[in-house]
């Protein structure tokens, strides 16, 4: 197939699941909360999906006069960009990726790091003072939940010994990473769901403390653009995951690869929709701690004992 | 082609970056100008260090430096300060310097022979093995100082626990 093809195929899918997610996340919660959700507008309630986009279409966009324009209307498209670059990298299928980067992984990391300053210009071009709070609490989470998320990467990396995607799925064609990488799998998500700030990590835009956060000055598309962010980023993190932990599109052959790699991903984003359901925000500080007692020192023994097993089975005495 | 482009950005940007009056702008053509050095690096053929170029310069440093800017809430008394600063008379001492410094590289390059660069890739494996085996001095060295550093900023965050009680008020260690 020619990239050229795989691109459109890839940022068409992405933009139109990436709203239809809104309606998933909306009958989802309704499943676990026992109620019913949309469910008037159209067949199933699918229909709220248009309803809501072109609420947001049609919404007043509105710069705010104290604002900085210039940045505060570059922060939204950035998240968009960034999110959109890192699925350059993700093999949905063999052949079905659009660039095979031999530092495929360091280049996810790279986009991920990029990724901060949407929330932070965001937060700062706003000139207002909650979203000044919420963008230094998105700074902080994301700056240091990225080292986490780089470390417990590293003990796959050490397994497969690339850095491309495409390698580090054929590598577990014998087991999935998820077993000898628990520890890995485990940090990985953790971090994963502080990266996109998905509730129970959401402290940079939690509403009942810091009224939105980040982007309580935007509206209309703008403030659109950091929500298809925010379920593009998931999306991602489900895609990473099952690409590194779960044997991307590996699976017993009567479906086809492409529908199992889909599969996974699905029951990835139901699961972070789960724990939206679930769980409830933890404070600042104790994210901060959690992370850095807890989470770096993990990682780093995951690292250390992975290559010290890499080393044994090498050369064993 | 790609190479001139690419390098034509960063210069601009970093000179946007020097000319810039407000703090968060100068630090955001610094990102741009990043971007365009990683760029340069990953058509060099040294792809590992892009995208680390990317993930520590662009994505983590700079970061902290706006947020530091952010905690310090500048607002447009600085930027006049700034503008007032930036006076022609600054301009003077690092140009000179400068122009010294760049009439040095064009004799070194017009006196030099050219070594062609041979278009090999230098994986990640190979950076690791040059770091781990000739240079390992210089990993421990930086290890030294990340080390220090540490030590030093946990020294400087260290807060001393106060007892505030309406009868007895003592400071802990």
């Amino acid at each position: 197939m020619s990239p050229a093809i795989i691109v459109v195929c890839v940022l068409g899918g992405l933009l139109l699941v990436a709203p239809g997610l809104i309606w998933v996340e909306r009958r989802l919660l309704a499943v676990w909360q026992d109620r019913y959700g949309p469910n008037r507008a159209g067949p199933l309630g699918l229909l709220v999906v248009l309803a809501d986009t072109l609420k947001l279409f049609f919404k007043e966009d509105w710069i705010p006069p104290f604002a900085d324009k210039k940045v505060f209307v570059m922060a939204p498209a950035i998240v968009v960009i960034t999110v959109l670059m890192s699925f350059v990298i993700v093999p949905f299928s063999p052949g079905f990726i659009v660039v095979d980067l031999n530092i495929g992984l360091l280049f996810f990391l790279a986009m991920s790091s990029m990724g901060a300053y949407s929330i932070i210009l965001g937060g700062w071009a706003s000139n207002n003072k909650y979203s000044l709070l919420g963008a230094m609490r998105g700074a902080a989470q994301m700056i240091s939940y990225e080292v986490f998320m780089g470390l417990s990467l590293m003990g796959v990396v050490l397994i497969t010994g690339s850095f491309s995607l495409h390698d580090i799925v054929e590598a577990q064609r014998n087991m999935w990473f998820v077993v000898p990488q628990f520890l890995g799998f485990v940090i990985f998500l953790i971090a994963g769901i502080a990266e996109t700030h998905r509730l129970p990590f959401d402290i940079p835009e939690a509403e009942s403390e810091l009224i939105a956060g980040f982007h309580s000055e935007y509206s209309g598309m703008k403030f659109g653009m950091f929500f298809v962010g925010e379920y593009i980023g998931i999306m991602l993190i489900s895609c990473m995951v099952t690409c590194l932990f779960f044997g991307g599109w590996l699976g017993p052959a009567f479906l086809p690869p492409i529908v199992w790699f889909i599969l996974k991903m699905f029951a990835f984003i139901a699961l972070f929709i789960l724990l939206r359901a679930s769980l409830p925000r933890p404070r600042y500080d104790q994210l901060m701690e959690f992370g850095w007692k807890i989470l770096l020192p993990l990682s780093l023994l995951n690292v250390m004992v992975t290559a010290a097993i890499i080393l044994w089975n090498e050369n064993p005495q | 082609m790609a190479f001139y482009i690419a390098s034509i950005i960063a210069i601009l940007a970093t000179i946007m970056v020097i000319t810039r009056y407000n703090m968060i702008h100068a630090l955001l053509y610094l990102v741009v100008s990043f971007l365009a050095v990683a760029v340069i690096f990953f058509m060099l053929g040294a792809p590992f260090v892009a995208a680390l170029e990317v993930i520590i310069y662009a994505g983590a440093i700079v970061v902290l430096i706006i947020f530091v800017i952010m905690m310090l809430n500048l607002k447009e008394e600085s930027v006049e300060q700034e503008r007032k600063w930036f006076s022609k008379n600054i301009w003077i001492g690092p140009g000179i310097l400068s122009l010294v410094l760049l009439g040095e590289l064009a004799y070194i390059l017009i006196t030099s022979e050219r070594v062609l660069l041979n278009n090999s890739v230098v994986d990640s494996k190979a950076v690791g093995m040059s770091l781990y085996g000739p240079y390992i001095i210089g990993v421990e060295l930086c290890g030294l100082l990340l080390m220090a550093g540490i030590v030093g900023a946990y020294h400087l965050g260290r807060q001393r626990r106060k007892v505030v009680h309406r009868f007895l008020e003592k400071a802990e260690e």
